[in-house]
C-alpha cells in the first residue's frame, strides 16, 4: 500500500510514476510530482520506481477555472 | 447596409462638451452620469476616500450603484443604473490581461448586484476618454445610441430608430458609422446587447473590439446575471465609444518600470511554456474540455454525470483542427500574448434568421462547450458553435443557457414536462436543433424558448404552479442559487467547490473560487479550517481582479517553470508579487501582498452588506441545490456506486451491504446536507461573519469599510 495524496492506494511491483498517473487516470497537464517530498522531475517519470509504502504527491495546479 | 441612411434616422436628444481630464496614476477622477430618461449628462468627481475604499471596476460600480437606488428598488425601475468601469490597472498595455471593464446593476434574476468581468476595448477607451467609470441611470422611451467622442470630448445620446438590435450586427454598423476611415475603426469599441435580451432575463452585454486582421468586429460578453435585459429594458440599443491615440504609457503610472519589468518576466513565461502548459493560444480555455471529463468534473445531462463517452467528439483537438483559426494573436486587448480569444471564421450558419451566412464566432470556451455541449448531451461541435454565436448575437448568456436547457430536457425526459407544453419540441439531452430553436423563440419573443429563458428559478415556479411538478424533486435537480444558474462545473464531489459556488455575493460563478483539483484530487485543504482558509483567500484574491480592471486568465493559465517548488503554489506567488508591483507601479502606492487581499476584503464585504440590505445575502440564501451536492437519483447514485459505498463505510462507518439504492441515498444526503452546514460555519468565522452569514461590526472596523451607512444596515442584523 502507497499513500496518493494522504489517500490509500494498492502497490504494485514494478510501479513507476508514470504507471503511477496511468492508474489515476491523472493526465492534467500542470501537475508535479513529490515522492516522500522530493520532487520528481517529469523526464523522470517512466523511470523512477515507487516503492511499498511511499508517500506520493500528485499536485494538480489549478486553481482557477 | 446602408449606413448613411441609418444614421440620418438619427435625431439629437441630448449633447454634452467636456474636457477630457488627464489621467494621473491610473485615475482620471472623473466619472460620467448618464440619465437617459431625463436626457442629462453630468460629471462626477471620484473623491480620494472613494478610490481608498472602493479602488476602482466593480468597487466603484458596488459604490454608485448603493447610492443611487433604495432597498426596494427593483431591476426594472428607472434609478437602477448600469455602471460600466474599468480601474487603476485597465488600460495598460505591457502586461497581458489589463484591458477589462466590470459592469455592475441589479439584476433581474437574483434581486442583487450582479457584476461581470468582460474584455474588448471599451474599458480602456473609456479611461482614456476621460472617465473612471460611466453611470447610466433612467428609462428612454425609445430605442436610444449614447456615443463618447473621447478626442473631441463629446458625449450624445441620440434616438437610433433603425440599427439593428442583434449584437454582431449592430456593432458592425456603429463601428462603420462611427470610424472616419478603415484604419479608425480600431478606436471603436460598442456596448449592444441582442433580441433575445428584450424577452428573456438571462441577457448580456456584448462588448467589442475591431479585429485589424480579420476585418471584422469581435464580440467579448460580460455574460452573468442579466444585464443585457437591464440594458434593452432601459431601451439602450448601444453605447459607442471612440478614442484614437492608444498608447502603453496613457495611464501615466508612477513608475513604469515596476510594470514593464513584470511583463517582461510574464511574455517570456507565456512565450516558452504556454503551448506544454494549457495552450491557451491555441484554443483558449477549451483546453479543459477533455480533462474535466477524465476528472468526472464535466457537467453531463443537467449535472447527473460528471463524463461521457462522446466527449472526444468536442474535444479541445477537434475545435482546433476543424473550425478555429490558428496562428492569429488573439488578444482581447493590446499587449495580451496570452491571447486566448479564439475564433471560428467563416463558419456557416445552419438555422435560423442568418442562415447561409459566414460568420466569425468567438468561441468556444470552455463554459460555453460544456453548458451548450455535454450538458445537454450535445456532442456535435458545429451545433456547440452554432448556438454559441446565436447566444452572443441574440444577447444570451451561454452558463445560463445552457443549464436552462439542460434542467427543461432532464424535465422532459422525466415527464414533467411534454411536448404540449414545449409547443412541440422533443427536448431530449443530445437535441442540438431543439436547443437551437429555442434561442430562436428567445428573439421572436415566443413559444416555450421564451420561459426557459427566465432561468431555472422562474422554470421551476411555473413547472410546480401550473403542471403540477414536484417541487422537492425540482428543487433538488434545478442548477441556481440565488436565481443564477450554476456554471458548468460539477461539484458534486468537493466539498470546498460547493462552498465556492454556494458561499458567493453574487451567485453560483467560478470566478470567485475554483477549488476541485485542490480538494478533491490533491486533498491539500482535508479540515473545514482548511477549506474555509481556501475559500476565503481565493474568492479575496479573485475579487482583486475585478477591482483593477485585470483578467485572471494569466495568473494561473500559464505559470512558471519553478512554481511548483515555491512554498504555496496554488497561489502562483511570482504572480501575485507582478500584481503588487503593477499596483505600486502604476498607483506610485506602496501595498503588499497582504493590503491586496485587504482592498478586496472591504469591497467584497460592503457587496454582502449590500445584499442584505435588499433583504437577501443571509445564510438561508447561501444554500445550494442537492444535485450540487450528492446523488439526488438512483440512477447518479449507481453510476457511482462503487465510490458512494466506500465513503458510506469509511466516512460514515455505515454498512451498504443489502441497503436499498434509496436507502443509502438517503443517509449520504444527510451526511453531505451537514458537512456542507460545518464548512459554511467555518467560512462564516473566517470571513468575519455571524453564524447566519452578517459581517460583524468589529470585523468591518477592523477591515476599514465600517461607513456609516454599512453599519446601519448590519445592526438591524446583529
Ligand atoms: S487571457 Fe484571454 S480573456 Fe484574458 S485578456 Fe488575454 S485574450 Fe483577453
Amino acid at each position: 500500500m502507497i499513500k496518493v495524496n494522504s489517500r490509500d492506494f494498492e502497490w504494485q511491483e514494478g510501479m513507476t510514476v508514470q504507471r503511477l498517473l496511468e492508474l489515476k487516470e491523472y493526465t492534467y497537464v500542470k501537475i508535479f510530482v513529490k515522492i516522500n517530498g522530493a520532487i520528481i522531475e517529469k523526464e523522470d517519470y517512466a523511470t523512477t520506481m515507487i516503492q511499498d509504502g511511499d508517500d506520493v504527491k500528485v499536485i494538480h495546479l489549478l486553481a482557477g477555472g | 447596409m446602408d449606413i448613411k441612411a441609418l444614421k440620418e434616422a438619427h435625431s439629437l436628444l441630448a449633447e454634452y462638451s467636456y474636457e477630457p481630464a488627464k489621467l494621473d496614476k491610473g485615475y482620471t477622477d472623473k466619472t460620467l452620469y448618464i440619465n437617459i430618461g431625463e436626457n442629462k449628462i453630468s460629471t462626477k468627481t471620484v473623491t480620494p476616500e472613494i478610490k481608498e475604499k472602493f479602488i476602482g471596476g466593480k468597487g466603484i460600480g458596488l459604490k454608485y450603484l448603493w447610492d443611487a437606488t433604495k432597498p426596494s428598488t427593483k431591476w426594472n425601475d428607472p434609478e437602477n443604473e448600469i455602471i460600466i468601469a474599468g480601474g487603476p490597472l485597465c488600460g495598460i498595455t505591457q502586461y497581458p490581461g489589463a484591458g477589462k471593464s466590470l459592469v455592475v446593476t441589479i439584476s433581474p434574476m437574483t434581486d442583487i448586484p450582479i457584476d461581470s468581468n468582460v474584455g474588448g476595448y471599451f474599458g480602456p477607451y473609456l479611461k482614456f476618454s476621460g472617465w473612471d467609470a460611466l453611470e447610466v441611470q433612467g428609462k428612454a422611451e425609445k430605442d436610444v445610441i449614447i456615443f463618447i467622442d473621447g478626442n473631441k470630448g463629446i458625449v450624445k445620446i441620440e434616438e437610433a430608430p433603425l440599427e439593428a438590435v442583434d449584437g454582431h450586427v449592430v456593432s458592425e454598423q456603429l463601428t462603420e458609422m462611427y470610424a472616419e476611415s478603415e484604419e479608425d475603426k480600431k478606436n471603436i469599441s460598442v456596448i449592444s446587447a441582442g433580441t433575445a435580451a428584450n424577452h428573456v432575463n438571462i441577457g448580456l452585454l456584448n462588448f467589442s473590439f475591431y479585429d485589424i486582421r480579420r476585418q471584422v468586429t469581435r464580440l467579448k460578453q460580460a455574460g452573468r446575471g442579466g444585464i443585457g435585459k437591464v440594458f434593452r429594458d432601459k431601451k439602450i440599443k448601444a453605447i459607442v465609444i471612440r478614442f484614437k491615440g492608444t498608447k502603453g504609457d496613457l495611464n501615466k503610472p508612477a513608475d513604469q518600470s515596476l510594470i514593464n519589468k513584470a511583463g517582461i518576466t510574464l511574455h517570456k513565461q507565456i512565450h516558452d511554456l504556454d503551448d506544454v502548459q494549457c495552450r491557451m493560444r491555441q484554443i483558449g480555455t477549451a483546453n479543459i474540455i477533455e480533462v474535466m471529463d477524465k476528472y468526472d468534473l464535466l457537467p453531463v445531462h443537467n449535472y447527473q454525470y460528471g463524463k461521457h463517452s462522446d466527449t472526444f467528439k468536442i474535444a479541445s483537438d477537434v475545435f482546433i483542427e476543424k473550425f478555429i483559426t490558428q496562428g492569429m494573436p488573439d488578444g482581447c486587448w493590446f499587449g495580451c500574448s496570452l491571447s486566448c480569444a479564439k475564433a471560428a471564421d467563416k463558419f456557416e450558419l445552419l438555422t435560423g434568421p442568418y442562415k447561409g451566412d459566414l460568420v466569425t464566432v468567438d468561441g468556444p470556451e470552455y463554459e460555453n462547450a460544456a453548458g451548450l455541449g455535454s450538458n445537454c448531451g450535445v456532442f456535435d461541435p458545429q451545433m456547440v458553435l452554432e448556438a454559441n454565436f446565436y447566444c452572443d448575437t441574440y444577447g444570451v448568456d451561454t452558463i445560463s443557457f445552457g443549464t436552462a436547457c439542460a434542467f427543461a430536457m432532464e424535465c422532459y425526459e422525466r415527464g414533467i414536462i411534454n411536448k404540449d407544453i414545449t409547443g412541440g419540441l422533443e427536448l431530449n439531452f443530445g437535441n442540438g436543433i431543439a436547443q437551437l430553436e429555442l434561442l430562436h423563440q428567445m428573439s421572436r419573443g415566443e413559444g416555450f424558448g421564451v420561459l426557459v429563458g427566465q432561468g431555472v428559478k422562474v422554470m421551476k415556479e411555473v413547472f410546480v404552479k401550473e403542471y403540477g411538478a414536484d417541487a422537492d424533486f425540482l428543487r433538488d435537480i434545478g442548477m441556481e442559487q440565488k436565481g443564477l444558474e450554476v456554471s458548468e462545473y460539477l461539484p458534486k464531489e468537493s466539498l470546498a467547490q460547493q462552498g465556492g459556488y454556494g458561499l458567493t455575493n453574487k451567485g453560483p460563478q467560478h470566478d470567485e473560487a475554483w477549488l476541485i483539483f485542490m480538494d478533491m484530487v490533491n486533498n491539500q485543504i482535508p479540515t473545514f479550517e482548511d477549506k474555509a482558509e481556501a475559500l476565503h483567500y481565493f474568492p479575496m484574491f479573485r475579487t482583486w481582479f475585478g477591482l483593477m480592471g485585470l483578467c485572471k486568465l494569466p495568473w494561473n493559465d500559464t505559470m512558471p517553470a519553478d512554481n511548483h517548488l515555491t512554498d504555496e503554489p496554488a497561489k502562483i506567488p511570482q504572480h501575485v508579487q507582478h500584481y503588487v508591483s503593477l499596483y505600486n507601479g502604476v498607483t506610485g502606492m506602496n501595498i503588499d501582498k497582504h493590503e491586496l487581499i485587504r482592498q478586496s476584503e472591504r469591497v467584497y464585504n460592503f457587496q454582502r452588506v449590500f445584499n442584505i440590505r435588499r433583504g437577501k445575502g443571509l445564510r438561508l440564501h447561501d444554500a445550494m441545490p442537492y444535485r450540487a451536492m450528492g446523488p439526488v437519483t438512483i440512477e447518479e447514485y449507481e453510476s457511482r456506486q462503487d465510490r458512494y459505498d466506500q465513503q458510506l463505510r469509511e466516512l460514515l462507518d455505515y454498512n451498504p451491504e443489502g441497503k436499498t439504492t434509496e436507502e443509502k441515498i438517503k443517509v449520504m444526503r444527510d451526511y453531505r446536507y451537514d458537512q456542507y452546514e460545518k464548512l459554511t460555519d467555518a467560512v462564516y468565522k473566517r470571513r468575519g461573519w455571524n453564524t447566519n452569514g452578517v459581517p460583524t461590526i468589529e470585523h468591518l472596523k477592523e477591515i476599514g469599510i465600517d461607513l456609516p451607512e454599512v453599519v446601519e444596515v448590519v445592526k438591524q442584523h446583529l
